[in-house]
């Protein structure tokens, strides 16, 4: 086998990692480099360093180890049966593209992940050096991701751990039953434990000892996973509830919906259909709603029939609309709850409310420079010069925010 | 008529000394003139001599951050709209939060104006290196153009970054220059002629590579990433080719038939069976079957059954509810906050922890997710039903000369009688098993009790029963068939 340049390595592995969603780099601890010994810097919210054409940012260094792997995963553009390209880096080559894209300002750091060659010790040892050798050599203090392989020994991920700011775990379907007939070797209730064993070991590191230091953080920015959505046939409500109990079990920072697309080179197994896209974005939407704004799963996905969202709509609005009875709401003086909920509103225009109305009543005018959306909100409140009147239980109300019906066409 | 020229580097400095001048003689807004470095020098006298001390001018601190940030924006009339709103702060200190007032909105606006342009400088801002790699010290420039005047405020994120390097950020208005580790302002420069730097191809072959043909959203990508910062990036010239052939791309992906698997791939399979059993491979079948058990429902929340630990010849066996969040975690048995108390309990009774076989009536965790907790719920008959299939294969393992009980779960597990725990406690009544039982309190409802008289009188209990436990396996009790506290 002739040897690949540096660039057709990079090529054929970041070609490999781009199906991860994950490019979060913010969260982790507060570092800098003004001592002049080392490269790097981390200010809580993460920088998008560039934006590809697919409108994904690019925060880190997103790329595989290798792409060679012994699991088969039906989804995965890397599983053994791909005829895909392989490529492999050897450690200096990562740390070295790493430290001189960061140099020149490209990226927050490193997202590495890897195909799983040999054994899962194996592959997890392997980038746990370069993570070393990124720190320890190096002086690197910019951020580092590394994917984990659950089935690494202990020792390997507690080091991961303690080198890198963010650790994840892919559960890559909604239901145990699917990833067992898509990713036969994988074991869903195996990548759990793993969860569960970095949520524990990062509360162990919390822990004060008797003389008052503190252990190293453990992964301070905390761990994430993906789900591939589209690929099997379960419904939003199916993988909402999945991401319920991955939040409240393994405390995990980010649940990543990722829209099944169409790879090189598919397996049979697979429909080959475009991206669902906004189902993508409505469960993002939900996502937040279950987090941040108070809402419960069975509010969000018992307004539609079938348990998917509705795809015209976004969730809340869609929430909304079948409680009318709760609208409108004053402003002036419906709690922060209420608020909350009433479609076009964020949590940050609700902060600007509740601050304003301290001094004086809001008027209708006062919320239009307040961020929300009044196009939506305005048929949900009531304000001084503002009444909805009939709006709220008017029919049409879902077909003003829904998009247009398509004429279907003959050809 | 005042007229005030500040200069373009020390811009903030230099505004917030000419406006606490002014407040401190009472000069209203409209007598101001305000213009930068760029107004003819004639027609502006200086800024006012050194600021009498005015301890009574109060300014809010969300002011401050607000023109701190504000002075910075190419708009030539934010000076002027800082001033007017600092002097309307004066007579009503809680403008600052009144987020309808038009001017503050407006403000507030030309803040965002300014962060976004920091934030997209930090962001886009792409060194090229101009010394040589293995010098100890490697030096960068940069060619960049800001909308507002964001090179002062942003450049101490730069140093803190690139600590260990020499760089320089050249712009139209102001360049930045860091040099073992000395960071200095100077005036703005013309586009310089940087050297080709070889990591620029490897950095647009990532960029073309990362994107994802199949989900093309170019409207996504130009918000974030407007056109007119383009031309300093070098990955920008790959977005029109990308753009182009991507629908072309993403639909020979659907169109390629299946291809038949590589040759290696058999043997790689291999390869992955050997580390199956050597992962799965364990002493207990038990264990293992257990993991397996879908017996009831609550598997699919849990993160794994919780088995019984501790010695196997056990004379004493210890009974709980289920596993709690931390056991759940954990995959053993009272490890958490219940757990803790129940270490102490046993310690004060003289019972040692690696003697006794702890377990549960139910091995997985039932929860309700709410927001990012999980709240213990109780399990139902049936779940207990059906999980004592594992619990009487652990008795019938052990086979203790006694089981405590700990709460009306493991009470109703263990005798099948699901009354009142309270009345019950301290007593020995007959196992299901065909042994003896001693029923006491679970330490969870000890925790929780309240008033605290109430939780200490239930500690002494629980200590008491651990006592009595103790003592009857070590022969120091009445036998528990002469036992008085024998019921029925």
């Amino acid at each position: 086998m002739s040897r690949l340049s540096l660039v057709s390595k990079l090529a054929i592995l970041s070609d490999a990692a781009k199906y991860d969603a994950s490019c979060a780099s913010s969260g982790s601890t507060k570092r800098d480099s003004l001592d002049g010994k080392g490269l790097g810097s981390n200010e809580g919210s993460g920088i998008c360093h560039a934006y590809a054409p697919d409108g994904r940012c690019i925060s880190l260094l997103k790329i595989l180890m290798t792409n060679f792997c012994i699991y088969d995963c039906s989804y995965c553009v890397n599983r053994v049966s791909s005829n895909v390209p392989r490529a492999r880096f050897s450690v200096d080559e990562v740390v070295d593209l790493t430290i001189n894209f960061y140099r020149r300002n490209y990226i927050e750091g490193l997202f590495l992940s890897s195909g799983i060659i040999q054994s899962p010790d194996r592959t997890m040892s392997d980038m746990v050096r370069i993570a070393r050798k990124l720190r320890h050599e190096e002086n690197f203090r910019g951020y580092i991701h590394l994917k984990t392989i659950p089935d690494a020994a202990p020792e390997l991920i507690e080091e991961a751990g303690l080198l890198a700011d963010r650790l994840s775990i892919n559960v890559e379907l909604p239901t145990d039953v699917s990833v067992k007939n898509f990713a036969p070797e994988k074991n869903p209730a195996q990548i759990r434990k793993a969860m569960a064993n970095v949520r524990m070991r990062k509360e162990v590191a919390k822990d004060k000892s008797h003389t008052g230091k503190r252990p190293p953080r453990f992964a301070p920015a905390g761990q994430s996973t993906q789900v591939i959505v589209g690929a099997d046939a379960s419904n939003d409500a199916a993988v909402l509830s999945q991401s319920t109990r991955l939040y409240s079990s393994y405390k995990l920072k980010r649940v990543y919906y990722s829209a099944f697309s169409p790879i090189p080179d598919s397996s049979s197994k697979l429909p080959l259909i475009r991206p669902p896209l906004q189902r993508e974005h409505r469960l993002y939407q939900a996502d937040w709603l279950l987090r941040f704004y108070g809402f419960d799963l069975n509010e969000i996905t018992g307004v539609t029939p079938d348990g998917n969202l509705d795809l015209d709509i976004d969730p809340k609005l869609a929430w909304a609309l079948q409680h009318r009875g709760l609208f409108p709401l004053d402003v002036n003086t419906a709690s922060k709850d209420m608020l909350l909920r009433v479609p076009g509103f964020g949590v940050k225009s609700v902060q600007r409310i509740l601050s304003t109305r301290r001094h004086r009543t809001l008027r209708y005018e006062d919320l239009a420079c307040m961020g929300g959306s009044m196009k939506k909100a305005r048929a949900f409140i009531t304000a001084l010069g503002w009444t909805p009147g009939r709006l709220t239980d008017s029919a049409d109300l879902r077909a003003r925010f829904a998009p247009a019906p398509q004429q279907l066409t003959l050809l | 008529m005042r007229h005030i020229a500040l200069p373009k580097i020390g811009t903030a400095v230099a505004w917030r000394d000419a406006a606490r001048a002014l407040l401190g003689e009472r000069v209203p807004p409209s007598d101001v003139i305000w213009g930068g470095d760029d107004t003819p020098p004639e027609l502006f006298a200086n800024a006012p001599a050194a600021p009498p001390d005015r301890s009574d001018i109060t300014v809010p601190r969300s002011f401050v951050a607000l023109a701190n940030s504000v002075v910075w924006h190419s708009d030539p009339q934010r000076f002027a709209r800082l001033y007017a709103l600092l002097w309307r702060v004066q007579s009503a200190p809680w403008l600052m939060s009144d987020r309808g007032d038009a001017e503050v909105a407006k403000l507030r606006s030309l803040e965002k104006g300014v962060h976004r342009c920091q934030h997209k400088m930090k962001a886009f801002v792409r060194f090229r290196e101009i010394g040589d790699p293995a010098a100890p010290r490697r030096s960068f420039a940069a060619w960049f153009e800001p909308t507002h005047h964001t090179v002062e405020p942003t450049a101490q994120f730069f140093c803190r970054r690139f600590g260990d390097m020499d760089w320089r950020i050249l712009t139209p208005d102001v360049s930045a220059h860091f040099e073992k580790g000395v960071l200095r302002l100077e005036d703005g420069a013309d586009a310089p002629d940087l050297p080709d730097d070889a990591h620029e191809e490897l950095w647009v072959t990532y960029f073309r590579n990362i994107f994802n043909p199949a989900r093309l959203k170019v409207a996504a990508m130009q918000s974030e990433m407007p056109k007119k910062y383009w031309k300093n990036m070098p990955e920008a010239v790959a977005i029109p080719e990308l753009i182009a052939t991507a629908p072309a791309r993403a639909r020979a992906m659907a169109e390629a038939a299946p291809t038949l698997p590589p040759a290696h791939a058999a043997s790689a399979q291999a390869m992955q069976m050997r580390n199956v059993s050597e992962w799965t491979g364990s002493a207990c079948a038990m264990r293992d079957a257990l993991e397996g058990c879908t017996r009831c429902d609550l598997h699919k929340g849990a993160t794994q059954a919780v088995p019984g630990s501790g010695p196997v010849d056990a004379d004493l066996m210890i009974v709980g509810e289920q596993p709690g969040d931390q056991e759940d975690l954990a995959g053993r048995p009272f490890v958490g906050p219940a757990g803790q108390l129940f270490d102490q309990a046993a310690a004060h009774a003289g019972l040692t922890r690696e003697a006794l076989y702890l377990t549960n009536a139910v091995k997985h965790f039932k929860f309700t997710a709410r927001g990012k907790r999980r709240i213990h719920q109780r399990p139902t008959r049936s779940e207990i039903d059906r999980c004592a299939w594992w619990l009487n294969a652990e008795i019938k393992q052990v086979a203790p000369k006694l089981i405590v009980a700990m709460g009306a779960t493991a009470a109703l597990a263990t005798t099948g009688s699901g009354q009142a725990i309270m009345n019950r406690r301290g007593k020995i009544e007959d196992g299901l098993h065909g042994g003896k039982v001693l029923i006491t309190l679970h330490p969870a409802y000890i925790l929780r009790a309240q008033p605290a008289e109430v939780a200490q009188q239930a500690m002494r209990d629980f200590q008491a029963d651990l006592a009595l436990a103790r003592r009857i396996i070590s022969g120091d009790a009445v036998s528990p068939s002469e036992s008085p506290a024998i019921s029925g």
